[in-house]
């Protein structure tokens, strides 16, 4: 398939899915409360900004976001990489991790009061459990597959300390791993994050609350494409730096 | 002729309590200054493993290893060359080659004096800022060898280099490395399992047999390089070490 035919066969899909939706709510076979039609998104999206209530749940949500991605990041990483090196930190975790992985993040919103309150801080402490658990799990794994026979070559050519094994050889073999990770936890955060804020914490999960509870479908439904917006320019500078990062990849 | 390398009784063994298995032993392997040894022998027998023992990569269970060269802080006495080039994909081939650089004393310059150098000499300077993925299989293997040779080694260790190479590439490779051995006067201990190989490279080669293995037998080879991919002599040398590893096998066999 060309890239022309491809892009314009995307488009097609997209814009075939909004008018067949225009339609349905158009005819009456579907009652506009229950899914209301694309063409009432816009005004919401303007009387939403006018009223500066677009801005500052967005810029809310997103501050939840990015607190709870690094933290759960760096935690994740960071744990993930020492437990692969060290086989005795390795065998201490191999159960505990089995008991609380399975938990969902969302189940420790109880916690998350009790502890934080009803607070930014409980809505990114919600956030970065998820992204902590995808980043252990594959920061683990891309150390345990680091290339062996690398480890070799750097110890032949005078790097045997552990550090500098660490830094020629185990990061820069993880790298691609880790970094797929990171991206994994970039989105599993965006489904987190309405949960979060369902709660009563500030935000765009909030807001989408309040507003099916005043039947404002048109709202919800503006708000879920703000965060498929959000998650798309999220993802996207991420994978742009992920690439430079891996321009020796094939 | 001095030795720059001298083993003596060398044994090696894997593993631990009753499981322990002697590798090889009595190992008394001796290279002299611009010598270029080939060793051949027996699978399992240790032939890898002993470049490993000799470059402090794994213990020895008896034995002594003498290294007589001038030790110099802006060199490494020994480097190696590994059967894939296991070229580190995320550095470029010049800074491949600076492995070995990092952590010995010389300057920038120098170092980057001495990659340029070392492509020069492999005659392959317009790959230095590519990065592994794009070169060729024998490409990759002649940048192993220059990231062994940048460190300035005394002995060159080559472990079966060109093992996993296509034939015509191989013999290039071949005749490259001689070139690169009469202009530097490294000492080299290659091994391999390509007898003609062995026969056509080395001054000498070692027959490595046995269960423990040890050396069964050595071959100096006399003949001129210029007459050696041919002719009757040569296929004489290669059937006759042919014939000592056939004996060598059936020997390690017997033994078990």
């Amino acid at each position: 398939m060309k890239p022309i035919t491809r892009y314009v066969l995307s488009a097609t899909g997209l814009v075939g899915f909004l008018l067949f939706w225009e339609g349905l709510a158009r005819s009456g076979i579907l009652e506009p409360h229950l899914l209301p039609p694309p063409s009432t998104i816009p005004p919401a999206l303007v009387s939403e900004i006018n009223e500066g209530i677009w801005q500052s749940m967005v810029w809310a949500s997103l501050r939840h976001y990015t607190i709870g991605f690094f933290i759960g990041s760096f935690l994740g990483v960071t744990l993930g990489v020492t437990v692969a090196l060290f086989p005795r930190v390795d065998a201490s975790q191999a159960w505990l991790a089995r008991v609380l992985r399975p938990i969902p993040p969302l189940a420790w919103i109880p916690f998350a009061i009790i502890w934080f309150g009803i607070s930014e801080t409980a809505a990114a402490f919600i956030i970065s459990i998820g992204i902590f658990w995808i980043n252990y799990f594959t920061a683990m794994n891309a150390v345990q597959a680091v290339d062996k026979d690398l480890i070799e070559v750097a110890r032949a050519f005078g790097h045997r300390t552990f550090p500098a094994l660490l830094r020629k050889v185990i990061m820069p073999g993880a790298s691609p791993g880790i970094l797929a990770g990171l991206r994994a936890g970039l989105g599993q955060g965006w489904m987190t994050v309405v949960a979060a804020e369902l709660f009563g914490i500030q935000g765009i999960g909030q807001r989408m609350i309040e507003a099916s509870g005043l039947l404002a479908t048109n709202v919800v439904i503006l708000y879920m494409f703000s965060i498929a917006l959000l998650y798309g320019i999220s993802d996207y500078i991420f994978v742009s730096i992920q690439q430079r990062i891996l321009a020796w990849q094939q | 002729m001095a030795a720059v390398i001298e083993t003596k009784d060398l044994a090696v063994a894997f593993g631990e309590g009753k499981a322990r298995e002697t590798i090889f032993h009595h190992l008394n392997i001796s290279i002299d200054e611009g010598e270029f040894v080939t060793l051949v022998g027996v699978s399992g027998a240790g032939k890898s493993t002993l470049l490993r023992v000799i470059s402090d990569l794994i213990p020895s269970l008896e034995g002594s290893i003498e290294i007589n060269t001038v030790q110099v802080r802006s060199r490494r006495p020994i480097a190696m060359v590994f059967q894939a080039s296991n070229l580190m994909p995320w550095r470029t081939i010049t800074e491949n080659i600076s492995l070995g650089l990092e952590g010995i004393e010389i300057s920038d310059e120098e170092q980057q004096k001495r990659v340029d150098d070392t492509l020069d000499l492999i005659g392959l300077p317009e790959v230095r800022d590519r990065w592994p993925y794009q070169l060729s299989g024998g490409q990759r293997q002649r940048i192993g060898i220059a990231r062994a040779l940048a460190v300035d080694p005394d002995i060159l260790l080559m472990d079966e280099p060109f093992g996993a190479i296509d034939a015509i590439t191989r013999t290039g490779l071949q005749e490259e490395l001689l070139r690169i051995w009469s202009e530097t006067k490294k000492s080299i201990l290659f091994v391999t399992h390509d007898i003609e190989e062995a026969v056509y490279l080395g001054d000498r080669v070692l027959l490595l047999g046995g269960k423990p293995a040890e050396i069964v037998k050595e071959y100096p080879i006399t003949l001129d390089r210029k007459e050696r991919r041919e002719g009757q002599a040569f296929l004489k040398l290669v059937e006759e070490v042919k014939a000592g590893l056939h004996e060598a096998i059936a020997m390690t066999n017997n033994g078990e």
